[in-house]
């Protein structure tokens, strides 16, 4: 499945990825290589065969629906690069 | 006292030959002197250090101390410590200093360790060398023209540098086997669950675990009895007890079982590695055990799998970086959109870059089913592979990487440097524990040249007879022993 450029933009942009159009032909290149090597995966015959999410093939335990939990806003956002009143700033969505 | 092994110095503490301040003082010491042109350091926390070997020489005055005491450790810069900057060698979390502890930390703090800072490391933990780190590449300390290996390189080179007798890791290719290969220690990487990733940066969900880098597999024991477990924080981690895997050490490997699998001695394997490999399979049958060949089928597809799923975690679980709650932000974004895709443009390198596009496009419509749904359904005939060959056999055995270290700069297209992780990344995929233990150098010299390691695999929670067999070889050879010449220099 050849790659094209317009391929690694649209990747870029659903990844929020800021790329531009000379990054972009960079990466075309690696990123054809690297996928015609798993491109190789094609050859194999994996009909009737479940796939594997966890090598363990275990499922998500379930706890009990209660609050364990404490409120550690004010720690947590001493990293946060711009909050006012325990709020997170970013640019303005909606005018 | 920077030469000795965790029991070694264990004794030595208890003995009163030194107190655990100035154990940490003189490996402070030696870290300003030595790592300087090592780099296997981002961070060092001489202030917390000393406070804890404080807490640990009062302890041990009460008749209190345990195995780990006092004992000084390193941390891979992807286990979030509180208080103490973790950036997982990126510049995105170069201003991070994580609000709690990763589990790992929390039990190795509660056992009493001293951890004297955060090690070096591929950003995010992607990477073969440790070349792809926002602080710079590790240094080989057998040979400052080499690799350290990666992505635990800084973890891997302190220990053999002696500047730390133990740190920790993470493995999700082959990043705790690799370095301790490449810089002459003993790595383990345990059964995917057996340790809680809680507070590890995710890199891949599926396929991440910590584990412990040493100068001796004993000392692994000991480690992974500290930090084994199970944890309400990780729902991926296993409720299954741990054993004492310092008490199963000693058993003799009369009858045991190994398979050396076809597919991985052929094309590509550097002869002198090879070499190593089999002269160490030749140690392990005069101690009793039997040899034969097994298949592995699906090996040519590990990789290809590997660089589908791997990536498509990482790009999923990398999105958390938003450049809103923690972490790097650009300056003056004009828009939503912009900060994003700016502030992660600006955070992180060229690697984890190329990951994320890979992992973003392969999960894209129109594509999951041809890549990411067929990776996983070859995923699960490489661990059938595995669990077949373990039917016949006890263990396997093989080269943890085809060459030893390679020079800085070497390897600079990125399938070439993937190619370089063959025999270690099938058991991430598969989720079974493997050891790396030294068993030779290249070069034809035994002091002279880079080290090479001897990989151990075993079925799922076999870690006890892993470091068992690791061990066993451990006290018929003196590999382990080698140091390098920073190593030899006192203060």
């Amino acid at each position: 499945m050849a790659l094209e450029h317009t391929d690694v933009l649209r990747a870029a942009h659903l990844a929020r990825l800021g790329l531009n159009d000379d990054e972009a032909r960079h990466y075309l290149e690696d990123l054809g290589r690297i996928l015609s090597m798993v491109d190789d995966l094609q050859a194999l015959d994996t009909r009737g065969v479940a796939p594997l999410a966890h090598p363990l093939d275990a499922t998500q335990r379930l706890r009990a629906d209660e609050v364990t939990e404490t409120d550690r806003r004010e720690q947590f956002q001493r990293c946060a690069p711009a909050v006012e009143n325990g709020l997170y700033l970013v640019p303005r969505v909606v005018e | 006292m920077h030469d000795k092994t965790l029991s070694e110095l264990a004794s030595a503490l208890d003995a009163g030959e030194f107190s655990s301040r100035e154990l940490a003082e003189t490996l402070l010491t030696r870290i300003d002197r030595f790592d300087g042109n090592l780099n296997s350091f981002i961070s060092v926390t001489p202030d917390q250090a000393l406070a804890a070997a404080d807490r640990a020489d009062a302890a041990r005055a009460r008749g209190e101390a345990g195995p780990l005491t006092g004992m000084p450790l390193a941390i891979k810069d992807l286990f979030c410590t509180e208080g103490v900057k973790t950036s997982a060698g990126s510049r995105m979390l170069d201003n991070f200093i994580s609000p709690y502890d990763a589990t790992v930390v929390e039990k190795l703090k509660a056992a009493g360790t001293v951890s004297l800072g955060k090690t070096n490391m591929d950003e995010f933990a992607m990477g073969s060398s440790n070349e792809n780190s926002f602080y710079g590449p590790v240094k080989n300390p057998w040979d400052t023209e080499a690799v350290p290996g990666g992505s635990s390189g800084g973890s891997a080179a302190a220990v053999a540098a002696g500047l730390v007798p133990a740190a920790m890791g993470t493995d999700t290719g082959g990043s705790i086997r690799q370095p301790a290969a490449f810089c002459g220690i003993t790595g383990l990487k345990p059964t995917y669950g057996r340790v809680s990733r809680y507070g590890m940066i995710a890199f891949a969900s599926s396929l991440d675990q910590a584990g412990p880098m040493a100068r001796t597999a004993e000392d692994c024991a000991l480690l992974l009895g500290a930090i084994a477990g199970h944890d309400l924080r990780d729902s991926t981690s296993v409720a299954r007890g741990v054993p004492d895997y310092i008490e199963e050490l000693a058993a003799p490997l009369n009858g045991l079982k190994i398979g050396l699998p076809r597919e991985y001695f052929g094309d590509g394997m550097d002869p002198e590695v090879e070499a190593a490999v089999r002269e160490a399979v030749k140690v392990y049958e005069s101690l009793g055990a039997t040899v034969r060949e097994v298949s592995l089928p699906h090996t040519h597809y590990a990789i290809p799998a590997y660089y589908v799923i791997a990536p498509a975690e990482a790009s999923s679980n990398l999105s958390r970086f938003d450049g809103v709650r923690f972490g790097h932000r650009c300056d003056n974004p004009e828009d939503l959109i912009d900060l994003y895709k700016r502030s992660r443009a600006e955070g992180f390198g060229e690697e984890v870059k190329r990951r994320i596009l890979i992992g973003t496009h392969t999960l894209s419509e129109g594509f999951f089913d041809a890549y990411y749904k067929k990776a996983q359904q070859v995923r699960r005939l490489i661990r059938q592979d595995f669990l077949d060959a373990f039917e016949e056999v006890d263990v396997l055995m093989s080269p943890a990487s085809p060459t030893p270290a390679f020079d800085l700069g070497a390897r600079k297209d990125p399938v070439s440097m993937y190619l370089q992780d063959i025999y270690t990344i099938a058991v991430n995929l598969a989720g079974i524990p493997g050891i790396s233990v030294p068993a030779g150098f290249s070069g034809g010299r035994p002091m002279g040249g880079r080290p090479i390691g001897l990989q151990i695999l075993g079925t799922h929670f076999a870690e006890a007879r892993l470091l068992n067999v690791a061990h066993q070889f451990q006290q018929a050879t003196d590999w382990h022993r080698r140091r390098p010449a920073i190593a030899e220099e006192t203060l």
